[in-house]
């Protein structure tokens, strides 16, 4: 058998391939196939949404898919490649874009681009004359230029263009009280109405020679009313002016048009302001408060969590390992109930017994006695580590036994015969070695608990809220419901504020985490 | 090697051309499913209504050619979804909300102005005020929500006549706690709101048209601080009317059980106490000054994109389908809320609980949009909590009045 395997290898360069190659190249064709068909239709619907920066990606990617499978070398990247893709999209995008949105004044008021805000602003500075009737219109086309054929109140019909004032039509025809055709113009019907909606939003036919009795334009294909404008846009040098107080409003470089006075107008565009939003994160008053406060109760609170899961778990597994505990199993099916029952509901449910005047702690437990459990700033606090290390010391206590179990027996005597007691063979062999197993686990429960969110979330919704800010913040808020907040409540939205605490808060985390796992090593080199 | 290498490019090709032949089929197909008009209308609704426009938007599209697709919505996040997408262009050309998302959608400059007519004469009046932002309509209203006063008649034979009446009636029928409304820790001033007005404290003022004038704070008024004194009253220290720990959940949970006679809430809360079994009145609510209670109106309807391509029917579709008595009554069906088209609101009014409703909703003042209200909201429950829990009402509501106007600037 040897034989013929080396024999074949140079043969296979001459000899049609085996069938089983065949097959795999077939499977490999076909989804290839697959994905070049997914990702020319998605070239194709951008192409038409004239995307095309997205499309040359998408392209560009293809190819380069298609390059690495149907070539017999990169052997690697074939295994890679799938991986790569996912992770640029779900995790390598979503980063850039909210380094991008950090960068930006994306928020309330700043939510799309400058044309998106001038058409905005024209359109609501439309104003109804007063008084003015609803007039009757039909849609009408000379040689291509639209034109509104009017009936006025009497009963009469007019013409008009957007370069011609109404002027009346003599010889109209009418169907119902209603002009609906003059000669020398075609009527449109709905259809047609429809089909250029464009235009047809964007005509005003002036009533008269005077510009003060406005223009009438039509929503709806077959109303027209008499509207005037309180706003003029002058494209070249990109001012707005109020017609009727007079002030300017300019483009000063900060997203919206800017009166003298300061008076901006509502909606402004997105603009890049570079470190804006970090350097107000850090020197706006009513921003740093919070932001410090908010910050160190993060640590306390992730710190705090760690430490006393680990401990209380900790202290559980080494008393379960004691062989003079009876009924073990049982035990350890009431410890791990914590860590079985879905997060969501338990916190929800300490929410409900921490209640101040109907909880079941205070009602059942105290007496009927009033402890601000949620409502005490400091009690909050220490409601929400008490309710995290409920949930926690399970996961805990499952590491440790585990990681003590690891421990070989031969260790312990020896130390024992060394003279060591009890706590001395804990702290000098056990523990070393056991932190040694279980770092890692540390730092990932530490980043966990700095972001976590559905526990203040559910628990309390960060309060109780600091009544000495202009932040929506609350004593037990964690960084990352802080910037929730920012960023997602209320009627102020600060996309761009929330993106550059999200950037402050991953390189917190982070660099934590960076010298967290480089002391490890540390610490297994001692070991060593 | 060469056999192989042509073997590849072989298949390649074949690969290649199927994936043509298949974005071929699809570009085809997309072409020939397009409406003749060439015209489609993307209505996002949110999931309860979606059934009660199904009919509407049929007969629009048999009418005039245009296809209105109905999106269903979570109503929680369409607000933001909406201000989201439109300016990307992925938007919808309509969408379903409420009158009090108006200042931030005019502010993000998503919505598109209304033209209702002649026939904004045929909707209730505090529809339109609700709709007119600015002196702009830019709604188009189908229902409007208020809360008014649940009682249980099987413990209450009689409507209160006041507010202190409510109390003693319900201590008579041997309730400890007869009144409940929800609070809770940062305060719930939307139901509280009745109660302010009664002692003339609105939140701003209105100009001569009739909008919510933000240079008007009305909140720090002689009737604000009134309201204060008499809210602290009714809370942690005095009566114990009021508690911020009585929250959505439980309020309802005390009216259910019967151990509270009078709920302060609204309509989306009576099918679950008809369902319970509770013999359910709805009365106005009751005064603690002898003015008139006025609650905030809420007031639901459908919104145009500024971004909208298809302007025209949308406009058409919206005032001359939405608009029209047959299609408020089926939305009204589904949400069991009072129609904002005066005769679709007359025809639905032959029901108790809703005519209930209505007759609180006559004194409504509709919830202020303006971007101002939301520094005032920022403030305003957190101060009736600390009020209630028994801090001083008088500096606490004079330094909400002070952070709502610093705030507005």
């Amino acid at each position: 058998m040897a034989q013929t395997s080396t024999a074949s290898r140079p043969a296979r360069a001459v000899a049609p391939p085996s069938p089983g190659t065949v097959r795999s190249l077939l499977v490999k064709i076909v989804l290839l196939g697959i994905v070049d068909a997914i990702s020319l239709y998605a070239v194709f619907m951008l192409v038409l949404q004239d995307n095309w920066v997205v499309a040359i990606v998408v392209v560009a990617v293809s190819a380069l898919v298609n390059w690495i499978y149907l070539s017999r070398r990169f052997l690697p990247a074939k295994y890679l490649t799938p991986g790569l893709i996912f992770l640029a999209v779900f995790q390598v995008f979503v980063l850039l874009y909210t380094g991008y949105v950090g960068f930006t004044n994306y928020g309330t008021g700043h939510n799309g681009t400058r044309d998106q805000a001038v058409n905005s602003l024209l359109a609501s500075s439309l104003q109804r004359v007063e008084d003015s009737p609803s007039y009757p219109v039909t849609v009408v086309d000379r040689f291509g230029e639209l034109g509104l054929l009017v009936t006025d109140p009497e009963g009469d019909a007019f013409v008009g263009t957007a370069d011609e004032p109404l002027s009346r039509v003599p010889d109209a025809e009418f169907d119902g009280g209603r002009a609906v055709a003059a000669p020398g113009w075609t009527s449109l019907t709905f259809q047609d109405v429809i089909a250029r909606t464009a235009e047809i939003t964007a005509l005003a036919v002036p009533y008269s020679d005077d510009p003060n009795d406005g223009a009438l334009r039509t929503p709806d294909g077959s109303n027209a009313y008499r509207y005037l404008s309180t706003l003029e846009y002058d494209a070249s040098a990109g001012t707005m002016t109020n017609t009727q107080t007079g002030v300017v409003y300019s483009d000063i470089g900060t997203g919206a048009f800017v009166a003298d006075s300061g008076e901006e107008l509502r909606p402004g565009w997105q603009i890049t302001v570079g470190f804006d939003n970090f350097v107000r994160a850090f020197t706006e008053s009513s921003i740093r408060g919070p932001l410090v406060y908010v910050t160190i109760w993060t640590f306390v609170f992730a710190i705090a969590s760690v430490a006393l899961c680990f401990g209380l778990g900790l202290l559980l597994a080494i008393t379960f390992q004691n062989a003079r505990m009876r009924g073990v199993k049982y035990y350890r099916l009431l410890l791990i109930l914590p860590y079985a029952f879905p997060a969501f509901l338990s916190i929800l449910v300490w929410n409900g017994m921490m209640n101040e005047s109907f909880g079941f702690i205070n009602q059942v437990l105290f007496g009927g006695a009033s402890i601000p459990w949620l409502s005490d700033p400091n009690l909050a606090k220490v409601s929400a580590i008490l309710v995290n290390v409920w949930l926690g010391f399970p996961y805990m206590f499952l590491i440790c036994t585990g990681a003590l179990q690891a421990i070989p027996e031969e260790l312990t005597e020896a130390a024992t015969m060394d003279g060591a007691r009890g706590w001395g063979v804990f702290r000098q062999i056990k523990l070393p070695l056991l932190l040694s197993t279980t770092a890692p686990v540390l730092i990932a429960s530490f980043a966990f608990n700095f972001n976590n969110f559905n526990l203040v979330y559910l628990l309390n919704n960060g309060g109780p809220r600091d009544t000495t800010t202009s932040l929506p913040v609350g004593h037990t808020d964690l960084l990352i419901s802080m910037v929730y907040k920012v960023a997602f409540t209320g009627q102020n939205r600060d996309y761009g504020l929330a993106s550059a605490f999200s950037i402050i808060i991953f390189l917190i985390v982070a660099g934590i985490a960076v010298i967290s796992f480089s002391r490890t090593k540390a610490l297994e080199e001692i070991q060593r | 090697m060469k056999v192989t290498k042509r073997g590849i490019l072989g298949l390649g090709s074949i690969a290649i051309a199927s994936a043509f032949v298949l974005t071929g089929c699809q570009a085809a197909t997309d072409d020939g499913g397009d409406a003749p008009a060439g015209g489609k209308l993307t209505v996002w609704v949110d999931a309860e209504r979606v059934d009660a426009l199904k009919g509407a938007a049929e007969a629009y599209t048999d009418k005039t050619g245009v296809e209105v697709e109905l999106v269903s919505k979570d109503n929680a996040t369409i607000k933001d979804d909406f201000i989201q997408q439109v300016p990307t262009g992925e938007g919808p050309d309509i969408t379903m909300g409420a009158h009090d998302w108006l200042g931030e959608l005019t502010t993000n400059g998503v919505v598109a102005p209304l033209e209702l007519g002649d026939s904004a004469a045929d909707y209730l009046d505090v529809a339109i005020q609700a709709a007119t932002y600015d002196g702009t309509v830019y709604m188009l209203p189908y229902a409007v929500e208020n809360i008014a006063l649940l009682r249980n008649a099987d413990l209450v034979p009689e409507a209160a006549t006041s507010f202190d009446d409510m109390i003693a009636k319900g201590q008579a029928a041997g309730l400890t706690q007869p009144f409940v409304v929800e609070q809770g820790a940062e305060g719930n001033p939307y139901h509280l709101y009745p109660f302010q007005t009664a002692f003339g404290a609105p939140v701003f003022g209105t100009d001569a048209s009739g909008s919510y004038d933000p240079s008007d704070l009305q909140l720090g008024n002689e009737g604000g601080f009134a309201f204060a004194d008499w809210l602290s009253g009714q809370g942690k220290n005095g009566t114990g009317v009021f508690n911020t720990d009585i929250d959505g959940a439980i309020a309802k949970q005390a009216f259910l059980d019967g151990t509270a006679a009078f709920w302060l809430t609204g309509p989306w809360n009576v099918g679950s106490a008809v369902d319970a079994g509770i013999n359910v009145a709805v009365d106005p609510i009751p005064s603690p000054t002898g003015e008139a209670a006025q609650p905030f109106a809420g007031v639901k309807g459908f919104f145009l994109s500024a971004e909208s391509e298809n302007k025209v029917a949308a406009t058409d579709f919206l005032v001359n389908y939405l608009g029209s008595e047959d299609v408020q009554l089926e939305l009204y069906k589904s949400g069991n809320i009072l129609p904002a088209l005066s005769a679709a609101a007359e025809t639905a009014s032959s029901d108790p609980i809703i005519a209930g409703f209505s007759a609180v909703g006559a004194d409504a003042v509709a919830m202020p949009a303006i971007p101002a209200m939301g520094s005032v909201w920022q403030y305003w429950g957190v101060a009736q909590a600390a009020i209630i829990n028994g801090e001083d009402p008088h500096a606490t509501w004079e330094k909400l009045a002070a952070d709502v106007a610093a705030a507005i600037g």
